[in-house]
């Protein structure tokens, strides 16, 4: 076991590497915060998919005519009723109209003041096949005033937005993998440097590149898994405040971060893979440099 | 062809970088179980081509075989195997300072994947042999010159190689020393061991009367030995009797001196016991 080998040279003493798990810890930080974070995005995205996905609004203009107004409303529900793909729909009623207008108009508002528009919510049937240009076209038709808005235009742009910040926090775990590859390089080079009388003398016994590079990945694989336990022991409270901070928002616009099975394996094997990362930099390192003896 | 011979060496050269040669035109083949003194003032190339035999440099040009093998063609990952049929005492012992005396004597033999075992056994009895059994577990910054080179010398013979290469042995001894430590050469080589010393010590080349390869300014030349026997082998063939006479009689024996006998101070223990 690579670990558990004895070690003929002075690794464990190096002043060095010392700071090498902190350093990686930093870095596990980061990346559980990443990786936290693309996962809270995935889940707001197919909750607001499946959310937004099947349902309609239709809005309808008010008019001078209150007679008309009701006119209007009367069509648009007998349309609505003679589409088979429609499975619910919901007069939305002046109060509570009123309650989701009071943030931008006060308490003391006065729908009757107001020309308001009337609006139907519209749900469909899963996986029936709708045809929303058709829809739109035979509303217009009757009822001028009325406008269909499936919110994919609006779904989409926010879709986008998340699988672009999901990208960055892709790329922000790939420069952190990265940056520590580049960490360890340095970390090994410098041992290689401090130990080259003794790794001399066992080129010269007869100690095969291997035999001296597993002496290095052995001590890359301890560290690195020391700061990734730290990173972790940092990085998974922090992700679990923001979750509790979130929860206590209202109308919460993010999902609550509760974790399944997959996303606990995730996080366990994070320590162990930056480990394991540390542990073949290094032996790649030790095994260049030694190349170049004869 | 067959190559029977344990370093063959052909129109050697060596320069380092774009400097002058320092090594030019050295060719010599020692067969198994030879001993050979390698002589030459300081800067003369001695440690340069110690280098080329055991395998930490390349020549610029020239051909060198070892047990057989063309060292250019061979591929790198089969050299350790190589090199783990050398010893080498090195001129400033080269030991591991954070490794106990134990330690740095198991090194060879570690590194060639030895059982942990066997590994303690043959140390312990090898560092008993050379009298540094009650230092095991000391450091060599703490261990006087001699005991550090002899440290140096027992990891150089642990794991039975089948050629021994020291660089100026006795450069920190004493005489009486020196002439313990050319004993201990010597026993090495009548088991079989190929051994190249090189030295200063011109009473000591005189007096063992081995043959001798020199070198000056990178100019390599050989000279055939005085045919004077060393008091070490002298005593070692007063006294043989039994199985190992025939072990000995594969050299001629020749008259001894009887004016050498004295420095043969202390009883070395047989080698043959630990090997």
């Amino acid at each position: 076991m690579l670990g558990v080998r004895r070690s003929d040279l002075p690794l464990d003493k190096d002043a060095h590497s010392r700071f090498l798990p902190w350093l990686i810890a930093f870095m596990v930080f980061l990346a559980v915060l990443a990786i936290g974070g693309i996962l809270v995005l995935g889940a707001t995205a197919s909750r607001w998919d499946q959310g937004v996905g099947g349902t309609l609004t239709v809005q309808i203009a008010a008019t001078d005519n209150a007679a008309q107004d009701q006119n209007n409303l009367q069509e648009v529900l007998n349309v609505i009723a003679a589409e088979s793909a429609i499975e619910t729909y919901l007069v939305i009623d002046e109060e509570r109209m009123m309650t989701l207008l009071k943030p931008w108009l006060g308490a003391d508002a006065d729908p009757a003041d107001l020309p308001l528009p009337k609006l139907v919510d519209i749900g469909l049937a899963d996986g029936a096949r709708f045809d929303l240009l058709g829809f739109t076209e035979r509303m217009q038709q009757r009822v001028p005033e009325a406008t269909v808005d499936d919110h994919r235009v609006w779904l989409q742009r926010l879709v986008n937005l998340i699988e672009t910040v999901e990208l960055i926090g892709l790329a922000t775990l790939g420069f952190i993998a990265l940056a520590t590859i580049g960490t360890v390089i340095f970390t090994t080079r410098t041992g290689l440097a401090v130990h080259k009388e003794a790794i001399e003398v066992l080129h010269l016994i007869g100690a095969q590149d291997s035999y001296i590079a597993g002496q290095f990945a052995g001590r890359a694989l301890m560290l690195g898994l020391k700061g990734g336990l730290i990173g972790m022991a940092l990085g998974l409270p922090a992700l679990l405040a923001v979750g509790y901070l979130a929860e206590s928002l209202e109308g919460a616009a993010l999902p609550e971060i509760t974790f399944g099975i997959f996303e606990w394996v995730l996080f366990a094997v994070i320590p162990i893979a930056v480990a394991l990362l540390a542990m073949s930099t290094a032996r790649a390192t030790v095994l260049r440099s030694l190349a170049r003896m004869l | 062809m067959p190559d029977a011979s344990i370093t063959r060496f052909e129109n050697v050269g060596l320069r380092y970088g774009l400097g002058p040669e320092v090594l030019q035109d050295v060719t010599f083949s020692l067969a198994a179980g030879s001993f050979h003194f390698l002589v030459g003032e300081s800067g003369a190339g001695k440690s340069s081509l110690l280098k080329l035999m055991y395998l930490a440099l390349k020549p610029s040009r020239g051909l060198i075989s070892l047990f057989g093998k063309d060292i250019a063609t061979t591929p790198r990952q089969e050299l350790p195997a190589l090199r783990r049929q050398i010893g080498v005492v090195f001129q400033e012992f080269r030991l591991l300072n954070h490794l106990s005396t134990f330690d740095n004597v198991a090194l060879p033999l570690r590194v060639a994947g030895v059982r942990e075992g066997d590994v303690v056994r043959h140390v312990a009895e090898l560092l008993e042999w050379v009298g540094l059994k009650d230092h095991m577990k000391a450091r060599p910054p703490t261990l006087s010159g001699g005991q550090q080179q002899r440290v140096s010398i027992a990891r150089a013979v642990i794991a039975r190689p089948k050629i021994l290469l020291a660089d100026e042995p006795t450069g920190n001894v004493d005489d009486r020393m020196a002439l313990r430590l050319m004993h201990l050469f010597e026993e090495l080589n009548r088991l079989g061991t190929t051994i190249v010393v090189a030295t200063h010590n011109t009473a000591l080349v005189e007096r063992l009367g081995y043959p001798v390869m020199r070198l000056d300014a990178g100019r390599f030349s050989l000279i055939e030995g005085s045919g004077n026997v060393s008091p070490a082998r002298a005593w070692h063939e007063s006294r043989e009797s039994g199985p190992e006479s025939a072990k000995a009689r594969r050299r001629p024996r020749r008259a001894r001196p009887e004016s050498e006998t004295d420095e043969t101070d202390a009883d070395p223990p047989g080698i043959e016991n630990f090997l």
